[in-house]
């Protein structure tokens, strides 16, 4: 299926999302890495609003280039999604509805999505440069210090990504390697 | 004895970290291209097209393939006749990669210290490896590496009777517990041989050999060959996301190793495999 999704996003219509299902995104999510989630995990534990109301709305996992004269963003794709897994679920928790990254997460994160009906997205990795041109404006709106780990307020249009785990459990990463995997002669 | 000023070392390698981040090598464009007719997967596909459309984008408009414009990892061949004047050899190069970054506006992504962790701002110090060779030039090599495909790096100290089957084994191994994460289709670094560091060193350096160039010596060219066979039946394919191409290269190095020792060390790394080169 192919889905043309507004965000915030809405619990309900993300039920109906299936690994493997593509989807256009369009409007505000929030950039942030390793830095700004250890950040945001501390204003949590210190009983801290986090700095933007997370409900309903995306996380996309990148560190972007600096934007060159005229452009609104460098390069801007996706990095390993599992070095945040550890800050997660307490984001899903909170009310996160999706993140867009690439790469495996954990059983931690799967089952705080399943009961939280959140979705993780899938952008292609190293393609910087073509996901650059979805984005119209960036503002940072926290941890300026931390440079391309600032967190920052992406506008985004028609992003395509694919459902890579949905609210169910279903895993496009494990769905997709049972097919093409061949009979094996090594014992791994 | 030759002289060359450090100031042209800083202008060469300021140039070759933005070549290096901005334009794709024909040999990676080459092979994509290639396996976009092997690979069966639709998702596979759509994913190869957008792989190399990025490519050509980001050279076309001068800017990063990869927002992880990587640390700079730069190899030095020293000619013994040369002599630097000016400033050393060290610092001429970080000053490069520093203007480099800058002047390329590509992601500062080094940390100054691993446990404190700020960001130095300019993405130095770059990791140098020098050789000192034969002659009166200076060979620079830069790669930029990213991290999500060096995250799933790893390295192990065979036993001698672990033998092709083990390196085998281990290799692959390697490449399927990383799956999705290193960027597929990957370069596979294999480094065989010498000492721990030296294994760790060879694969990184047998990342910056073409990808459509094979080793020279027939045994190991017959082990890079099957070793990207059995990879590709992993089923991993593009990004994870299921196919018939999940790697585009083995490229093994090999050095002399001691008696009681196999060591053998995978440096993954991504659809991205940037290097570029120049000879002063």
């Amino acid at each position: 299926m192919q889905y043309n999704l507004d965000t915030p996003l809405d619990k309900e219509v993300l039920r109906k999302l299936r690994a493997g299902d593509r989807v256009e995104i369009n409007g505000a999510v929030y950039a942030a890495r390793d830095a700004a989630h250890k950040n945001m995990a501390a204003m949590l534990e210190e009983g801290r609003e986090l700095p933007f109301d997370i409900k309903g709305q995306v996380i996309y996992y990148v560190g972007p280039c600096p934007a060159k004269p005229g452009k609104v963003i460098g390069s801007a794709g996706p990095t390993t999604s599992g070095r945040m897994d550890v800050y997660t679920p307490v984001l899903v928790e909170k009310g996160l509805a999706g993140m867009i990254g690439k790469g495996l997460r954990s059983r931690d994160v799967i089952e705080a999505m399943i009961k939280h009906g959140a979705i993780y997205f899938g952008a292609i990795g190293g393609a910087g440069a073509l996901i650059a041109k979805h984005v119209v404006s960036q503002e940072i709106i926290a941890f300026p210090e931390l440079g391309p780990e600032a967190l920052r307020k992406l506008h985004v249009v028609g992003f395509p990504v694919v459902v890579l785990i949905d609210s169910h459990g279903n895993n496009l990463y494990e769905i997709g390697k049972k097919k093409y995997r061949q009979v094996y002669t090594l014992n791994l | 004895m030759r002289v060359i000023d450090a100031s042209l070392i800083t202008d060469t390698v300021e140039n070759l970290c933005i070549a290096a981040n901005y334009c794709l090598g024909n040999d990676m464009l080459d092979a994509l291209k290639k396996n976009l007719d092997v690979e069966e997967s639709d998702e596979g596909i759509y994913v190869i097209e957008k792989i190399i459309e990025n490519a050509n984008l980001a050279c076309t408009e001068q800017m990063a393939i990869c927002q992880d414009a990587g640390m700079a990892v730069v190899f030095v061949e020293i000619g013994q006749d040369v002599h630097v004047t000016g400033k050393s050899l060290g610092e001429a190069i970080n000053e490069g990669v520093g203007r480099g970054y800058k002047k390329g506006y590509l992601r500062n992504s080094v940390v100054g210290d691993p446990v404190e962790r700020v960001n130095t701002g300019d993405n130095t110090p770059a990791v140098i490896h020098y050789d000192i060779v034969e002659g009166d030039k200076i060979k620079v090599t830069v790669v930029p590496k990213g991290f999500g495909s060096e995250n799933m790096s790893a390295l192990e100290m065979l036993k001698p009777a672990d033998g092709i089957d083990g390196i085998k084994r281990f290799v692959i191994k390697t490449v399927d517990r990383a799956g999705p994460n290193p960027c597929p289709p990957v370069v596979v670094g294999v480094g065989i041989g010498g000492t721990m560091e030296k294994a760790a060193y060879l694969a990184k350096k047998a990342l910056t050999r073409p990808v459509n160039v094979r080793n020279s010596a027939v045994h190991i060219r017959d082990l890079e060959i099957e070793l990207l066979r059995e990879i590709n039946m992993l089923g991993i394919g593009p990004m994870g996301l299921g196919g018939r191409i999940t790697a585009l290269a083995v490229n093994i190095e090999v050095f002399p190793t001691h008696i009681a020792g196999l060591p053998v060390a995978v440096n993954m790394s991504c659809h991205a495999t940037r290097h570029a080169e120049a000879v002063l």
